[in-house]
Parts: structure tokens; sequence; C-alpha cells
């Protein structure tokens, strides 16, 4: 019995990187299209149909490329500096809840196999601990090349990233309060009905949380440590090749893997409205076996659909907004999201006393009249060249 | 030497996992004291603590595991990393011991581990032999360690956010501005 | 049986062996012909001076050991979150728990957010602002001309 549910496993593990890799090598592809299409130019269309096999060139020519190890570095910590980065980035997708579940009929009784890659009852402190030790990739990546650009970029990531780490786990814990699981696919049913999803419930919370996963994966516009108009390539400067290679399939990853989770926090996972409905008529028409595994199919494609739209937005954000300055990015981590995460839990809690789950929006109303007020109240300014002469 | 291979026979999957899991602790553990390099230092240490959690697992104590991943893996240790990379300690050898710090180190250690060594074999006997007739296995769980905290260790819990009020206001006191000092 | 956690080991070991064989896989692949110029360190094109012995701001160091209190906050929060809306507790309090839980966290996060004010009173949350100038331009052209532009296209 111990051979075929390793082998299982094993198979769900393969499928698991399989997907990760795959949908991060086609972000490649889709970040120059989509950059292409904002910047009204055509992107890559000469390999393949559409330009479709552009990602597998440029692995190619990873892989073909010449490698160097600075004299100066030191040499194993500049293999492992992006081998860490690649291995936290493939470790945080085990508890993504990819799906319902598939069945199996066997011997007459049906067996439900979870659609996720592990089902821990600490499923939200794994992420946390896989986030928190992904700044040891670039720090000791920067830190091992012995170049000042990269040493200045390690030190950038990993200041930026503990300081969102702070914001995005207290934001996390409002959920969690709602909750009272650790359990992602939990969480991700308690958000069976559309009102009901956290997006809805925890507004602000959800911007957060959206904000500091930006910063966590090191996008623009928080992509001080690798920004190229101060520190040249940053932690990576020094890097070429698979190792190059590493660090920027790890940034992808970590995308997908936020927008994974930002879905199924946020956005009710593999739920969609009248999910109950379809999946009682599916049953019903195709049996309890067929039916479930076709509605565990649509529901598997909806989680994707959704992560795939925050992929884009992820995107879309990059090639419309400019970087933040350091002293900008750092303000907007500790004066504005500590406090207002705080402030959120404290308020979600007061308000899940009296039964009311929306009590965050009171936050957001406040906020956005606040904001609104300050914008009228502040002096237009107006750039008048002044004569030196 | 049968007695050994006996042994290793009695036990179970979990059983082998543990002595993989202990002897990698060891040998990581014994790789921050010897390296010369404090940031290998550094990273053996981050791999005890990745061993240490992998025991509190096989304990059944999942959120320990967790915490001590994020605590001392994911905040103390990027902590460490900054200071060595604040003191440039780059250079492999710092500076040369002299024999006389060689030789007090020596006795020093030594003491030490005659010490430990007597004690455990003083006391190894005294030493509570494990059942699992009372054990109950959900005791390392989230929400039962919630109930303890936040019913019975109210006290202990609140003066921890004291304590780190006062450390709060020490790092301040560390990272005190000098006249003169420089900016980035 | 393979427990949750062993399969979680199983994902380490595969994690492990995809980076190895990428790393390797592109050894086989790859030319090798390094020379000093290639691994010289990148200075923008100039030749390196020293190495990368900089000195940062302390404040980075405050920032860190913030976040060291910061992250033992969170970790207390995260069981109590689970136990915070439970509705067994609530019910055998007769509905006091809630309130008696969230005030015990509130106290708790107040006494740490005195602490974060506290820093960044002392300013250590400021990081080095750059001032904007205005630029100046040496023009033979009359103010009163800008002031039209700057008028038509209010």
């Amino acid at each position: 019995m111990a051979l075929p549910i390793l082998l299982t496993k094993g198979l769900i593990i393969l499928v698991i990187f399989g997907i990760s890799l795959l949908i991060a090598t086609y972000s490649t592809y889709a970040e120059r299209k989509v950059a292409a299409f904002l910047q009204d130019r055509i992107g890559p269309n000469r390999a393949g149909p559409w330009g479709l096999l552009q990602p597998i060139a440029d692995a190619g020519k990873l892989f073909f490329k010449e490698d160097f190890i600075p004299s100066q570095a030191s040499k194993w910590l500049f293999i492992l500096g992006p081998s860490l980065a690649m291995f936290t980035a493939l470790m945080s997708s085990a508890v993504i809840p990819f799906g319902d579940s598939i069945r199996f009929a066997w011997d007459n009784v049906n067996y439900d196999v979870n659609v996720q890659g592990i089902e821990i009852n600490i499923g939200v402190l794994y992420i946390f601990g896989v986030v928190s030790l992904g700044v040891y990739g670039v720090m000791v990546g920067g830190w091992a090349s012995n170049n000042k650009f990269s040493l200045l970029g390690a030190i950038r990531a990993a200041s930026q990233n503990i300081s969102y780490e702070i914001a995005l786990g207290l934001s996390m814990i409002a959920i969690l309060m709602m909750t009272g699981s650790l359990s992602v696919r939990q969480i991700v049913n308690e958000q069976a009905t559309f009102f009901e999803w956290n997006v809805f419930t925890q507004p602000l919370g959800f911007i957060i949380f959206l904000t500091c996963s930006f910063a966590e994966c090191n996008r623009t516009p928080f992509d001080l440590p690798e920004c190229e108009t101060e520190l040249v390539g940053g932690y990576h400067t020094e890097y070429s090749s698979m190792k190059l290679g590493l660090y920027l399939f790890s940034e992808y990853i970590n995308m997908f893997v936020s927008s994974a989770f930002i879905s199924a926090l946020y956005f009710g996972g593999f739920h969609y409205p009248f999910m109950n409905e379809v999946n009682g008529a599916l049953e019903k028409s195709m049996g309890a076996v067929t039916g479930h595994n076709l509605a565990t199919a649509i529901g598997f494609l909806v989680f994707f659909g959704k992560i795939l739209f925050f992929i884009f937005f992820f995107m879309w954000v990059r090639w419309t907004l400019p970087r933040f300055r350091y002293d900008q990015l750092m303000n907007l981590g500790w004066k504005i999201f500590i406090p207002l995460s705080i402030l959120n839990v404290v308020v979600t809690g007061a308000g899940l006393l009296y039964d009311f789950k929306y009590s965050s929006w009171l936050i957001v109303v406040v906020m956005t009249v606040l904001a609104v007020m300050s914008q009228a109240k502040a002096p237009k300014q107006q750039v008048v060249p002044q004569r030196t002469v | 030497m049968t007695e050994f291979l006996a042994f290793f026979k009695t036990l179970t999957p979990t059983g082998y996992l543990f002595l993989l899991l202990t002897a990698l602790t060891v040998i990581s553990a014994m790789g921050v004291v010897t390296a010369r390099n404090p940031i290998y230092s550094v990273l053996a240490l981050i791999a005890t603590f990745f061993c240490l959690s992998g025991h509190y697992i096989l304990l059944n104590a999942q959120f320990l595991a967790a915490v001590n991943i994020i605590v001392y893996a994911g905040a103390i240790m990027v902590l460490f990393l900054f200071t060595i990379m604040f003191l440039n300690l780059r250079r492999e050898d710092e500076e040369a011991k002299t024999n006389l710090t060689k030789i007090a180190s020596v006795i020093v250690g030594g003491t030490l581990m005659v010490m430990l060594i007597m004690i455990f074999r003083a006391k190894s006997s005294q030493l509570p032999v494990g059942s699992t007739v009372g054990f109950e296995p959900n005791t390392g769980m989230v929400e039962n360690l919630g109930h303890l905290l936040y019913g019975s260790y109210i006290l202990p819990f609140e003066l921890a956010s004291v304590l780190f009020l006062i450390a709060m206001v020490g790092a301040v006191m560390l990272g005190k501005r000098e006249a003169g000092d420089r900016h980035f | 049986m393979l427990s949750d956690f062993g399969t979680l080991l199983l994902f380490i070991l595969a994690a492990f062996a995809f980076i190895a064989l990428v790393l390797f896989g592109a050894r086989f692949l790859r030319p090798d012909r390094p020379n000093i110029e290639k691994n010289s360190t990148y200075e923008s094109g100039e030749e390196p001076v020293g190495n990368a012995n900089i000195q940062f701001n302390i404040r980075f160091y405050v920032v860190a050991l913030v976040f060291v209190l910061f992250d033992v906050e969170l970790v207390f929060l995260f069981p109590w979150a689970t136990v915070f809306g439970q509705a067994r507790l609530i019910e055998a309090t007769g509905g006091r728990w809630g309130w008696f839980a969230l005030t015990e966290v509130i106290l708790f996060v107040v006494v740490l957010a005195l602490g974060l004010a506290y820093v960044w009173a002392k300013g250590y949350l400021d990081w080095v602002k750059p001032q904007p100038k205005l630029p100046t331009v040496e023009t033979k052209v009359p103010m009163d001309l800008y002031k039209q532009v700057n008028e038509r296209f209010k």
C-alpha cells in the first residue's frame, strides 16, 4: 500500500511544480506582451505563432550562456543564493488548494482526494514562514557577489521585505479571526457565498495584503532592490546563465503564488456564485463520480481564471506606476500600513462581537473621506520657471 | 555491534527519520561552531533551526515548529546577517589567535564537556521515562495553545508586551545617532 | 501511511532535486572559458575599486530589531485569532469571552504600538528625503509670457 501512495504523492508534487514552472515561463512571455500592448508596440512575435515559443528560446539561452563566478565572490554562497531563492519559491506552492477534490470509485466506495499538495492545519503559518525565508536568497546572493551594487540591493531587499511582512501578517490575522482556523482550505470553504468573500468583508485587509505582496515579490512599484537607474541590476548584477535564470524564475513563481494566495484568501478560491446549484445539477445528471469531478474541474478553471487575472494585474501595475523612492517606501510600510492593519484587527474584532462582519468598511470610508478632504485643502502646485538673471 | 543492529531493526520509519534528523542537527550545529566565515555560521544555524522544527513536527507540536521557523530562522537570523554585513566580517580569518587564548579555550571547553558528561551520567537514571498512556497527541495544536495562553496564562502574556516595549526602547538606544554620522 | 508532513518532506527533496538538476544541466551545456576581465567585479565598466566593504546607515539595523519584536507579536496573535471567535467558548462564558479576549489583545497591541510610536517620535522611521530644487533657467523670454501659457493650459 505504501508504494501507490508514494507514487500518487510524487505525481501531485510533479504536477504542482510543473504548473508553477509553466505559469512562470509563460508569465515572462505575457509580461512582454502586456508591456507591448500598454506601450503600443507588438512585442515578441518571431518564435512560433504569435511568438509563443519565445519563453522556450529564452530558457534555452539561459542554459547555453557562459557562467561567470567573479573572482572576488565567495563561490559556494554565490551558488547558494539563487538556489535558496528558487527553493523558497517552489516550497510556497505546496499549500495552495487548487480545487475541491477528485473522486475515485473503488469497490463501490467513493474516495475523495483533495486537489492540493498538502493540507496541514497550520497552512497560513506555513505561508508566513516561507515568505519570511524568502529574503535569504536575495541577501546571500547579494552579499556573496562582493559587488557594491549587489550588496546595496540585498540590504534594500531585506529591509523592504521585513518591513512589509508585518503588515502582511496582520492583514492575515484579520481573516483568521473570522475563520478561526489556520488551514487555507478551510478559509476558502468559509467563503462559499459570494458576499462573504473576504474581499467584501475585509476590503482594507485586501488592499494591504495586495500591496504587501507586491513588495514581497520585489515588483514595481517596489522594485528598489533591482532598480536599474540606481543599482544597475541590484542583487543579481553579477549573475549570468542559469543562476540568473533561477532568480528570474523565482520572481515569477512568487508572483504566481501570491496571486494564488490573494485569490484563495480574498476571492473565494475555487468558489464562484451559484456553485452549489451547478454542482448539484452536475451530480444529479452525470452521477456522483463524474459529476463531482466535472464540478471540481470547473472550480479549478475558475481558480486559475482568478490567478491569471491577478498575474495580469501585477503586470498592469508594473507598466503603469513609477517606482517609489526609498523613504516613501519605508514610510508607507511603517507609518501607514502597520498602524492601519493594527486598527483593522481591532475594528474587525469589535465588529465580530456585534455579529457584524463588514466593520472593516468603516475604516475604508473614514480614510476615503479624510483623503478627499486633505486633497481639497492642499494647495494646488504649479511649476513656474524662474529667471535667474 | 549485534545489539546495535538489533536496535536498528526494531525502529519504525519515524525512528529512522528521528535518527536522520538528529544526525543532521548535530552536524549543522557543529558547523555553526567550526565555520570560519561568519556567514557560513549563520547559514548552518538556520539549518539547525530547520532540523529542530523537524523534531517539533515529529512530536506533533506544529505551531512550535512554524514559530521556530518564522521567528528564529526568519527574523532573528536576518538580524544576524545584517550585523555581519554591518561589521564587514568578510575576511575568513579576522585575527590570529595567540597560543594563550587557544590553551585557555581548550581548558574552558574541556571543563564544560567533563561537567556535562558527569551530569548526564549521574542524572540519566533519574530521568522520567516517557509513556504513551497519558499522552495527549493534540497538545501542540494551535487551538489548545490559544486556550492556555489566553485563559490561564494571561498575565505572562501581557507582561511579554511590556518586555517588547522595553526591547524597542533598547533598540532605539542602540541605534542612537552620534554627531557627524553619515547617511547612506 | 504518509502524513501531510511526510509529503512536505517529499516536496523539499523534490525541490532540491529540481534545483540540482537545473544547475548541473546548465553546467554540461554551457561553455566555460573564464579570463581575468570576465571574472572581475562589475563597476559600470570602470576598474573595480576595493571590495564591497560599504558602511550602512544604522537605521537598517534598528528597523530589523523592531521587526523582530513585531514578528514575535504576530506569532502571539496567530493562536489568539483561532480562539477569539470560537462559538463554544463564547457560549460557555455567556458571551463574555469575546470581550475578554479582545480587551487583552488590545492591551497587548497598544503597548507595542506605544513602542512603535516611540521609535517614530525619535525619528528612526524617517529616511533621508531628497530635497527637490525648482530648476531655474536662464532665459530671455519675459515671465508674463510663461504666465499666459500657464493660464491657457490650466
